[in-house]
């Protein structure tokens, strides 16, 4: 499983706090925490940040770059601010995210175009929200079609097929995973990944729900993961999981965790 | 009988009782207002208060939306001219940009409950559209929402033009990112933080 760690994020009043008094120590202790949790990428968003965001985004980047060897997910919905931080990123980014919304998708698929880049591919056009799994494999043939006609490798192309409350369709979790499944068998060698929590939104007792969800979505297929990896139980399960799926040998992974103690308490 | 027995009808979400009670009151010639006030108007403003109240959850909400509608769908047809006048008129949708329309859903479905004649342009809404179509409908008012933080400028423009446009109409915002105090910096008429308190906020601002 690919983990890439959700807390450097200034929708999050510590982090936004950080952010605004410039407290290096602050976010690097972050980054360094989620790096030893796990995480494979430190996702960092500045988005509230209006004015300042392009700023303040390539901060973090250099934030996280001086505490770890990690490399980021740049998280804006905002293409010019996606490209001005990855001019200052060391090695190669994640792009989060290109999707079928024209103006997102016109800019950034002529500057991931021919890139080793990592890019997640959210399932959203201008069309509004994808409903049904057709909706769904519909943008995604549009987005993965675009990406590999522009010499992005398929191996480096993450597909979110847009994960949407259960509260308000009961379709919504088996959407995201029946749209998932396909996917994945279409484009051999392509990732998946999503955030886990937009399921659980207007419900009670969000986070049984998320964790429910990610086991149900790994045992289709989910490679990719925008979480928490400080959440123990989350990690547990996710390593749990996909030792159940049949994708980790000799239960390698699962073994070292029950050793560093991930499944006590 | 009375009207109690609709009102536990929908807080006990059941569609089928609704309609039997709804029906035995018009068979005993109870008055068609006490029903739609007593009987399911105000058992909507006691989910909508149970909500905000974080003891009701989204799918509740909706459930109880939709069992009211049912009880709704048989007094209609007898309801006098006057009295199936909406109580205003609002124009709503997610503004441009942004293509999040769950919040804006739940607030055009509490305020259709409530009464009003709901105008709902959808998402990625031009500013433009918000105020053409508020003249044409002589809106009282204007529902603006966003998810994004990158689309709550096209807030403040449609704001903007709404004002210039000088139209008898209130704006009002809500979502996510947005806060009271952004509201007031880009001259809203009001805000609200959820569906129910947005009900509320319509009847202040149209009564």
């Amino acid at each position: 499983m690919i983990i890439i760690g959700e807390l450097i994020n200034a929708s999050r009043e510590a982090i936004k706090a950080a952010i605004e008094s410039q407290d290096s120590a602050a976010i690097q202790k972050v980054a360094q925490d989620q790096a030893r949790a796990g995480a494979d990428y430190m996702d960092v968003n500045a988005g509230i940040f209006l004015d300042q965001e392009p700023e303040y985004l390539k901060w973090l980047v250099r934030m996280v770059q001086t505490a770890t060897d990690k490399p980021c997910a740049i998280d804006s919905p905002n293409p010019a601010v996606i490209e001005a931080a990855v001019m200052v990123h060391q090695g190669t980014p994640l792009i989060n995210s290109i999707s079928l919304e024209k103006e997102r998708f016109d800019r950034l698929l002529p500057f991931v175009a021919g890139t080793d880049f990592k890019v997640i591919a959210l399932c959203m056009s201008d069309e509004g929200m994808p409903q049904t799994v057709d909706d769904r494999l519909r943008i995604a043939d549009k987005l993965v079609g675009g990406l590999l006609n522009n010499n992005v490798k398929v191996e480096n192309i993450f597909v979110d097929p847009l994960v949407q409350p259960l509260s308000v369709n009961n379709s919504y979790g088996l959407a995201f995973i029946d749209a998932m499944e396909k996917i994945l068998d279409n484009y051999p060698g392509i990732h998946t990944a999503c955030g886990v929590s937009n399921i659980s939104y207007g419900l009670p007792a969000r986070k049984y729900l998320n964790h429910i969800f990610m086991t149900m979505a790994i045992s289709k297929g989910l490679d990719g993961a925008i979480i928490n990896p400080l959440d123990r139980r989350l990690m547990a399960g996710i390593i749990a999981a996909e030792a159940l799926a049949g994708r980790d040998d000799f239960c390698m992974n699962y073994l070292k965790a029950f050793r560093e103690g991930l499944f006590e308490g | 009988m009375s009207t109690q027995e609709i009102y536990n009808a929908i807080l006990a979400f059941d569609e089928v009782s609704v309609k039997a009670k709804v029906r035995a009151e018009l068979g005993a010639g109870t008055d068609i207002q006490t029903i739609l006030d007593d009987g399911l108007v105000r058992a909507m403003d006691i989910v909508g208060e149970r909500f905000s109240a974080g003891d009701l959850f989204i799918p509740e909400m909706l459930k109880s939306a939709q069992v009211m509608k049912a009880g709704l769908e048989l007094i209609k047809p007898l309801l006098t001219t006057d009295q199936s006048r909406s109580k205003g008129t609002v124009v709503i949708g997610t503004v441009k940009g942004d293509q999040h329309d769950i919040g804006k859903n739940l607030v055009a479905m509490m305020l259709e409950g409530a009464g009003f004649k709901i105008v709902d342009l959808g998402v990625d809404v031009e500013s433009e559209v918000f105020v053409k179509t508020a003249a044409e409908q002589k809106a009282d008012v204007i529902a603006l929402s966003s998810l994004l933080t990158t689309t709550m400028p096209a807030m403040e423009q449609t704001i903007r033009i709404t004002k210039a446009a000088n139209l008898a109409v209130k704006t009002i915002v809500g979502g996510a990112p947005v806060s009271q105090a952004f509201a007031h910096q880009i001259e809203a008429d009001g805000y609200s933080a959820d569906a129910p308190g947005t009900v509320k906020l319509v009847k202040e601002l149209v009564g």
